[in-house]
């Protein structure tokens, strides 16, 4: 049983599943925060000899060094610890560039990260379902605003205000597997000024 | 040329109108005095001489301001045309499509002179003349859906057909009813239509994927959608809500008649012959409420269907705020006598 459950949405909302494994030449990693509990909770199920092919990107965000001696402990062929999915994307594009038919992917973690690999294993021509993903942690949103194409990362509130253009935003269920984001649209177009207090929605 | 079309605006001053004879054959798309959401798909065959089903693609008075207002969108803002890269060749279908279309619906306007691979266009509305090679990108100055889609009025969809999906790969769209091609591009069927209501749970989507995905070559289908726009404002988009929004709070009672428009898209769905995608042509028809209202018939029964839609169906389509004003506009033209069965006028 996947261990975030999202109320029932739209049919543009991403749905997570559980990490499972399966028989492939390499295996891809992409995890952050609590996301490093899926790898870890993989392994029991898992044979021993996946880790042996196993290049793992983790990026520890806020569950700092909670999680990395136990994912240093499976011994994976490589385990890159990374300060950003910004700072690991350069790393990511060059495995998946260079991979070979047979390269498994696992995501955990946040949407945004999950979204962002998923995005960056489809632009090499990986189908989207190839892609395993399970969600962990937090549900802050990375959301486009649909007016000025700017992305703010962790979207919490709703509404909230565009870090890019400044706009009043009122974030949709509404979501582009292309863009990695949901989409943001201007909740006071209609009456400019008549903002409704910021809800914590996503945390 | 200059007498068959308008010249007019769908933006700032706002001078579009439909003439006396562009009214009478308006695309009034309910059938009956209530509206619901349904498969309502039928062959888009040749209608009757002058409507808008005459022809495959519908020319009209407006064509040359349309074409004219697409290119200051698309100057302003170039991601409302995008084609995944796998989506050339269907593109070249479409152009195709249309330049055969209009050359032989419209000879007066269009020709097409073929020798092999080396076509001759001409477009004398819009004083357009092309020699190209067939298949070749470099010898056009955009690439073909976005060659043709300048020049022909309605928004397009290009749906490739892969996984028994409908995969919105590529699309030239300005007229649109508030929704980002920038956004949903790359979607499946059931993604683009996602935050459209109560549709899903009727299994709309599932029985229209499942009938697209079986659509034949020389087959094609049509169906309308509609919903309300203050202005003519042909672009109607999520970029620039943040323009035209604040035009929906500005109605009154004086001014609802001028200004609040039945807007109307009249969908087609083609299969197109080479890359086995599906052309969608989303052709939107404006009328002013003043205008509409000249045909009793339509005045009569669009009071009741506004009357009795769903509160859902209001909200999403971005009008609920105005309905009472457009009711009580409305109840004005409706004297409860009985309407006719079907669209057009008596």
């Amino acid at each position: 049983m996947p261990k975030t459950v999202f109320e029932p949405s739209i049919k543009s909302r991403p749905t997570y599943g559980v990490l499972e494994h399966r028989p492939g030449t390499a295996h891809l990693m992409v995890a952050d925060a609590e996301g490093a509990q899926a790898l870890l909770d993989l392994a029991h199920s898992a044979p021993p000899t996946l880790w042996t092919q196993a290049m793992i990107v983790y990026i520890p965000g806020r569950s700092g060094q909670q999680f990395t001696q136990a994912l240093a402990n499976l011994s994976p062929s490589q385990l890159h610890i990374s300060p950003s999915y910004a700072a690991a994307q350069p790393r990511l594009h060059k495995i998946l560039q260079t991979a070979h038919a047979g390269l498994q992917i696992y995501l955990a973690g946040t949407e945004s990260l999950m979204g962002q690999a998923q995005a960056a294993a489809m632009a090499v021509g990986v189908p989207h379902r190839a892609v395993q993903m399970e969600h962990r942690g937090s549900l802050a949103r990375r959301v486009q605003c649909v007016h000025c194409k700017g992305i703010t990362e962790n979207v919490t509130t709703d509404p909230f205000e565009c870090s890019h253009c400044g706009l009043n935003l009122f974030v949709r269920d509404h979501y582009s597997r292309r863009i990695a984001a949901f989409q943001g649209v201007n909740i006071d177009a209609e009456d400019p000024g008549q903002v409704p207090p910021a809800v914590e929605r996503f945390t | 040329m200059g007498l068959d079309f308008n010249q007019e605006t769908f933006r700032n001053d706002f001078t579009f109108r439909n003439s006396p004879k562009a009214i009478r054959r308006f695309p009034f798309p309910f059938h009956e005095d209530g509206y619901m959401y349904s498969v309502n798909l039928e062959p888009h065959v040749p209608g009757p001489k002058g409507s808008v089903f005459e022809h495959t693609f519908d020319v009209d008075e407006h064509y040359v301001a349309e074409m004219r207002d697409r290119a200051l969108v698309l100057a302003e803002d170039p991601l409302r045309c995008q084609s995944l890269p796998h989506m050339t060749l269907a593109g070249w279908d479409l152009l195709e499509l249309i330049m055969t279309s209009k050359a032989r619906d419209y000879p007066h306007w269009f020709e097409l002179h073929k020798q092999g691979d080396k076509w001759h266009w001409i477009n004398k509305p819009l004083e357009i003349e092309q020699k190209f090679t067939f298949g070749d990108e470099t010898t056009l100055p955009y690439g073909p859906m976005e060659y043709i889609t300048r020049q022909t009025q309605g928004d397009f969809s290009l749906q490739d057909h892969r996984d028994d999906n409908l995969w919105m790969d590529a699309g030239m769209i300005t007229t649109q009813a508030d929704w980002s091609l920038d956004f949903d591009v790359g979607m499946s069927f059931h993604e683009w239509h996602a935050p459209v209501p109560l549709a899903h749970e009727k299994g709309i989507f599932d029985r229209a994927l499942k009938f697209l995905l079986n659509l034949q070559l020389g087959a094609p289908v049509r169906r309308f959608n509609w919903t309300m726009t203050v202005d003519p404002l042909l672009d109607t988009s999520p970029e620039t809500y943040p323009q035209w929004g604040p035009t929906r709070a500005s109605l009154t009672p004086e001014t609802i008649g001028k200004r609040m428009h039945l807007r109307v898209e009249l969908q087609t769905l083609i299969r197109l012959p080479r890359s086995n995608a599906i052309a969608f042509p989303i052709r939107c028809y404006l009328i002013k409420f003043d205008e509409l209202v000249t045909v009793p018939k339509w005045g009569r029964r669009l009071h009741r269907v506004i009357r009795d839609l769903p509160e859902e169906l209001a909200v999403y389509k971005g009008f609920a705020r105005n309905r009472p004003m457009m009711l009580d506009y409305l109840a004005q033209y409706d004297d409860g006598t009985p309407t006719s069965p079907g669209i057009w006028p008596d």
